[in-house]
Order: C-alpha cells, then structure tokens, then sequence
C-alpha cells in the first residue's frame, strides 16, 4: 500500500480505480477515462493532486536563492501572487524536476513540485538553501484540488462567500492568492482554464462533493495525462529526466540565458549545448495511419536517424493518436514509428494539440 | 459484478469462446476483462486465412491507458475478423459477448488447444484475482 491523500476513501466510495503513482495510491479513473476527459474539455471537472509537494520558501534572500536555483528567472516576478514555470537542473543541465514557483512576498516564494521527486528535490533544495539562509518548509497539511474546464472557475467560486467569488474571478492566468484560508491559483494542467486550490486538508472531502453537486465531475489522473498530453505539456520521468537538458526536451522558452550574467545551477552546461546546437528535440506526432502510440516506441527518421515516443495516447478530442517524440535536430515533417513490428506514418506537429476546447491541429 | 454467460468456455487469460452452428469458434474478451481496461479505442483483428496456433498473440486491444494481446485459445485458421471494430472498438466494451467478438476460427482437428474453463471456474478464477 502506497501513500494515500486525505481524499483516497472519498476516491473509493465514488468507485474509482485505484493505481500506484509515484508511491501514492491514487484515482486513475472514476467510469470512463474518456467520459472525465471531455467533462474537462466542455464543462468542468475534478482533480485530487494533494499528492504533489507544496513547499514554502522563507528568507531574507530567498529571490537570489531562487535565482541561483531554478533555469527560469524568478526576477520576471514583479507582482505578488505571480507564478512562473520552471526546471531545476543540476550541475550537467539535467532536469531534476519541474515546478511552479509563486512570488509571495519578498521573503516569501512557494514552489510546488512532483510527488515522485520529492524527497530527491527537499534534499537538494536544502542543500542549496543553507548559503542563502532560506527556510524549506514542506506544507505537508494542505490538500490541492485542480479544477478545470471551461465552467470551472464560475462553479468554484460558488464556493465562496460573494467578496471571495469576486476575488477569485479576477485573478489573472497563472496568478495566486490567499483568499478564506485557501491559496486559489488561476494555473493547471489541462489546457483548459480553471483554477488549483490549495486547502486544508480537513476541508478536501466537503469541497470536493460540493463540487460534484455543482455539476463538477470527478476526473482522475487518466484523464489528466491525456488532458496534459492534448495541451502540449510535458511530464516529468517521461518527456525530461536527469538525462535530458530542456533544449532537448522542448523546455527552451522556459530557459532564461538572460541575462547572462545571472549564475544558475546548470547554466554552464547549457551554454555548451547551446553553442554546439542540441542533437535532439522534442516533437509532437500525430499519427496517420490506425494505432496508438505509446511511449518507448521506436520512431525512424529518414535520413537523420531514430528517435523515441516519450508520452503517447488515444487523444480523446481529435480521436486519433497523439504522442511527444524525441527525434534528431534535423527530423523533418514526416517519421514513421514502429508499433509491434509495423511501421506506420505520422506527422510531425507543433503541440499544443488542443487549447481551450479547440483541436490546434488537423 | 461483471457478467459471465452460462453457454460460453473461458481462458484463464480472459478470452470467451462460443462454439458456431458450422463448428467454428468465436472469440472474444471478457467483460471483467473489458472493464479492466477501460475505454477501448483500437483493436486490431487477424485477416481471414491466417493460421494460427494456440497460446499466440492474434489480436491486439488498445484502450487510452494501454496496449493487451489477446492469445489464440486454439489452433486453426482464422475465418473472420471483426469488421465493425476498426471503427468503432467501443463495441468491445458496451457489447463484449456479442457485437464485440474479435474473431471466428476453424479449429484444426486434433491441434492443441489452450485449457478451457467453465462459467463457473472463470467467476472463481475472477475472485481469486480479486476483482
């Protein structure tokens, strides 16, 4: 038996299935996996991801800790509540996790990290915190709720009082705030828009069912992994490792080389990188002939060689299959990739896929 | 509670078997394998003519989350595969008994066969799995 959230015996009252995720035993679907994807594509649903790790950053010093630690530039923070996307790599320019960071105050930034990264990122962060004398605090305690879809952010806010609906609807995309003991953050990992909502986790069960009264259906992590795929976004352990830098892993624009006298852990390898050109990148595929790709299948590139399907699936909105590829640097338009000995077409696309309920490719 | 029809063989790998009027055999999955899972949207049938053994890979059934074999539980040639289910596999899962039979086979006589178990053995065997 694995971890469990404060929501796991809500999870198997509703009959859901239950799976092993990164140590956590987790809802990875209630009925239909499909059903919870177009919920989340046309109205609205509901994601546990209290497994995820929320850890609050506390110093004097923690903007040039955060500098010093993170590939993105925490210096694009100018706004309280503003959050940015990023990786932590290490000294090779490996990704060891990607994140979310939130600029509170100035001696108060949260990050929220990968379940099945945390001890390895508490760690690290530690250890990098200590020249800064930045206090690590994990906030074990809180729960998160992701709730997304185009009818997400009015039905939350009904949960409220009338000041606080207000609040939470004018909070702009990837913004957060404290609003009636809970941190409510216009952010997700859908493509969809909505909000993640940090809480306490006595108060996760009552929530989630109100919400189910709402209209708001439950959604596991089945859906969320197509949702995510749909949308263009990568996953950690799938589509980046510590084996792979993020130029070779479609992560470039959350690099920030400006400017470039900002010293960053990996910054020295990536400027190597980036002098010699990456060999590989990271593609969205679109398969044109009948199957599903999934990940480690081969893909052949004529002319430049091969390349591997990272994350494949059955995308639900464009019914046909989806994937993420790393491919050589000179891969063209067209690949083939070998399922069960067959070698079958597909287009190389630039993802997002799907936005905002619209399919972005053809 | 998944269902289990009373005039149907089982296999332990979750296929059904019907024997046809003409003696050829029909096969599918289980509907406790169906629901296990979950939404199917590709799957892919042996052409008519193919010969194939018992225990080996025939047909290959693809939900969002994964890709299963499903194995021959006889040795024969292939009379038919699923027309209807290059495009629409979800037969699969609302009609898994029916509809959603993936092939038809002429047993070779005398060939092997895989071990065949009774409704009431495959209910038993779906207990033990704890499903």
């Amino acid at each position: 038996m694995g971890r469990q959230t404060p929501l796991f015996k809500l999870h198997q009252e509703l009959g859901a299935r239950i799976v092993d995720f990164g140590g956590w035993d987790m809802p990875v679907q209630y009925s239909s996996q499909i059903g919870e994807h177009h919920a989340v594509r046309r109205a609205a649903g509901v994601f546990d991801v209290s497994q995820m790790c929320v850890i609050d950053l506390k110093g004097a010093r923690v903007r040039p800790f955060l500098r010093s630690l993170l590939a993105n530039d925490v210096d694009k923070l100018t706004r309280p509540g503003k959050a940015i996307y990023s990786c932590m790599l290490d000294e090779s320019g490996g990704v060891l996790d990607d994140l979310i960071v939130y600029y509170l105050s100035d001696s108060w930034f949260r990050v929220v990290v990968n379940a099945g990264t945390r001890d390895k990122d508490l760690a690290w962060i530690r250890r990098h915190a200590r020249e800064f004398d930045v206090a690590v605090l994990e906030r074990a305690e809180l729960a998160m709720l992701a709730i997304q879809g185009p009818e997400a952010r009015a039905k939350a806010a009904k949960l409220l009082s009338r000041v606080g609906a207000a609040t939470a609807l004018e909070l702009d995309t990837f913004v957060g705030r404290e609003i009636e003991g809970w941190f409510v953050a216009r952010t997700g990992y859908t493509g969809e828009d909505g909000f993640e909502v940090m809480l306490p986790a006595s108060d996760a069960e009552r929530v989630w069912r109100e919400l189910n009264s709402l209209g708001v259906a439950s959604c596991g992590l089945g859906a969320r992994d197509t949702l995510r795929l749909e949308a263009g976004m990568n996953l950690y352990g799938n589509d980046m490792d510590e084996k792979t830098h993020p130029f070779e892993s479609g992560l470039a624009w959350t690099v920030a080389m400006e400017p470039r006298d900002r010293a960053f852990i990996g910054r020295a390898a990536l400027e190597a990188v980036k002098a010699q050109g990456p060999s590989r990148k990271l593609v969205g595929l679109l398969l044109e002939d009948r199957g599903v790709l999934r990940s480690h299948q081969k893909v052949m590139v004529a002319e430049a060689g091969e390349g591997e399907i990272t994350s494949g699936t059955f995308s639900p909105t464009l019914e046909r299959s989806i994937a993420f590829a790393r491919v050589p640097a000179a891969t063209g338009a067209q690949v083939q990739v070998d399922i069960r000995g067959k070698l079958l077409n597909a287009r190389v696309v630039k993802p997002p896929f799907v936005r905002f309920g619209q399919a972005l490719v053809r | 509670m998944s269902k289990v029809p009373a005039d149907l063989k089982y296999t332990k790998t979750h296929e059904w078997l019907r024997t046809l009027p003409d003696g050829s055999i029909e096969i599918g999955i289980t509907d406790h394998a169906q629901q296990a899972l979950g939404d199917l949207v590709f799957v892919e049938v042996p052409e008519a003519g193919r010969a194939i053994k018992a225990g080996e890979p025939c047909a290959v059934v693809e939900s969002v989350k994964a890709a299963s074999d499903v194995y021959s539980p006889v040795t024969g040639e292939v009379t038919a595969g699923n027309p209807r289910l290059a495009g629409e596999p979800e037969v699969v899962n609302t009609d898994a008994y029916g509809g959603g039979w993936l092939m038809r086979v002429r047993p070779t006589p005398g060939g092997a066969a895989a071990a065949l178990m009774s409704p009431a053995e495959y209910e038993k065997l779906q207990q033990e799995e704890g499903h």
